[in-house]
């Protein structure tokens, strides 16, 4: 496998090698095979969407909300910082008045 | 399950021998320094605290000085001061005594200066280190063992590889009836949830709640978004997006033992078990933290490879990145890097750990300790005065 999903319920897979934009990887989701075509490079260690998220959506990794969609992201689409946002320890949004 | 332990005379069981010369202050950091690289055998822990603190701040600094003296892998303390702090040399040495360790005190004012307080100091640590030589080791149960959990310089190996296997390291440890840390407060935000669903009682799940709830309340006062410190921007280039999924990844390290209790920094553990001490993500202050709380020896993951050690304790160093653990070989204990590679399970290399961590109480050297990494650091509450 060059990628792993940690449980039945993430939306996102880790990569456990370099892998090319266009790429078909193959991952195992519980029991079943899933393959999801590469929109970006991912580099080891980075995630991938394994489905469409839509803004504001849950991105969910090892079972639980690791943030939200910052954007819309696409199946194969690179998910990190530029369209994943943290909702804990968030002392910026208190500022801006939109915090929790 | 047996390791070699040396049992100091008001019962605690050290694995290592150290003679610690510590300062109380930072004034007094200079001549601690120099009277520790004069005797071999000793070790220093030179720190900027001790003068203008107050309240809570001050208590703290204070209890992680006692308890890292008090820690049974310290054979004998020699404490020095400068005579005017007001975390006192007297202070610090009569409540380290007072737990039954060996302790002696030089104060600078007295001696008449740096010269002399050097002088005299080197004298009583060569009459330490002769007093700890005597101590012989002997068979002492594992369950001896005080283990403090750390992850530092994590990526995203260190939730699929390197914290599940320490997980599995700890339960082995817990099953055999030893004790084991977990810390890193700020590491914990975002999967609170789970943790406290495993608290022994009620008093600990809240408490688990409400010190999460303290950082990020603290984040909330400065107006600052954790980002960037948490996750820190190496944790980012490895590929970990948000503390949510850091500290997700972090809990792992704790294995699936009950939650005990939850102590303040440097607080020693009521029991055996697994236990969750209140420290921030800065590692060398949390291992501080833990080894002042009693620990005795330590493991601690890292993804992007981390050399940071302890001047008292053996830290195992355990990376699930097999490119950090051969571009850092020197500072790498285990590889872990097998279990994405699929060569290993998590429960082989949590295995490994174990037995690494039981010839390590039985005497040998970590990677730490052959580079002598000796770092320390204490953690603060406010600012000096």
């Amino acid at each position: 496998m060059r990628a792993i999903v940690l449980t039945e319920k993430d939306n996102v897979a880790t990569a456990v090698e370099n892998l090319s934009a266009g790429a078909e990887v193959r991952v195992s989701v519980g029991t079943k095979e899933l393959v999801v075509k590469l929109v970006n490079a991912i580099q080891f260690g980075h995630k991938f969407a394994l489905k469409g998220i839509s803004q504001g959506g849950e991105v969910i990794k090892y079972g639980e909300v690791m943030g939200k969609a910052a954007t819309d992201i696409a199946p194969g689409e690179h998910v990190h910082v530029h369209n994943v946002e943290s909702q804990r320890g968030r002392g910026d949004l208190a500022v801006k008045g939109g915090g929790q | 399950m047996e390791v070699q332990g040396d049992v100091r005379p008001w019962g605690g069981i050290g694995i290592r021998n150290h003679v610690l010369i510590m300062p109380s202050v930072v004034c007094a950091a200079e001549v601690a320094t120099r009277i520790a690289a004069a005797v071999p055998g000793t070790v220093a822990v030179p720190h900027q605290h001790g003068c203008g603190q107050i309240g809570a701040d001050f208590e703290q600094t204070k209890r992680t000085l006692v308890g890292y003296g008090a820690n049974p892998n310290v054979a004998g303390v020699l404490v020095v001061g400068l005579g005017c702090e007001k975390v006192a040399g007297e202070t610090v040495a009569a409540e380290i005594a007072a737990r039954g360790q060996r302790t002696e005190l030089i104060i600078i004012q007295k001696e008449g200066g740096s010269r002399r307080a050097v002088t005299k100091g080197i004298e009583i640590a060569k009459q330490l280190v002769e007093e700890a030589r005597q101590v012989k080791p002997k068979p002492v149960p594992a369950s001896a063992l005080v283990l403090g959990l750390e992850c530092g310089g994590s990526d995203a190996t260190s939730g699929l590889a390197a914290n599940p296997a320490l997980g599995v390291a700890s339960d082995l440890l817990v099953a055999a009836g030893g004790t084991s840390i977990l810390s890193e407060t700020p590491e914990i935000m975002g999967a609170e949830h789970l943790l406290a669903r495993r608290a022994v009682d009620e008093t600990t799940s809240k408490r688990l709640f409400e010190i999460v709830a303290q950082v990020e309340e603290g984040a909330r006062r400065r107006g600052a978004d954790i980002r960037g410190a948490q996750p820190a921007p190496g944790n980012i280039a490895g590929g970990i997006t948000t503390i949510e999924e850091k500290s997700l990844g972090c809990l792992y390290k704790a294995g699936t033992a009950p939650i005990q209790g939850v102590m303040d920094y440097a607080e020693r553990p009521g029991g055996n078990g697994l236990w969750v001490m209140d420290t921030p993500g800065h590692d060398v202050e949390s291992v501080t933290g833990m080894v002042a709380g009693g620990a005795n020896i330590v493991v601690f993951t890292t993804g992007r490879g981390n050399p940071a050690g302890c001047a008292i304790a053996p830290v195992i160093k355990v990376t699930g990145n097999s490119s950090t653990y051969f571009n850092m070989e020197e500072n790498m204990d285990v590889n872990a890097g097998t279990i994405i590679e699929g060569t290993e399970t998590i429960e082989q290399v949590g295995q490994r750990i174990f037995d690494l961590m039981l010839a390590v109480a039985r005497g040998k050297l970590t990677k730490a300790e052959e580079l002598g990494h000796r770092e320390f650091a204490i953690t603060r509450i406010g600012p000096s005065l």
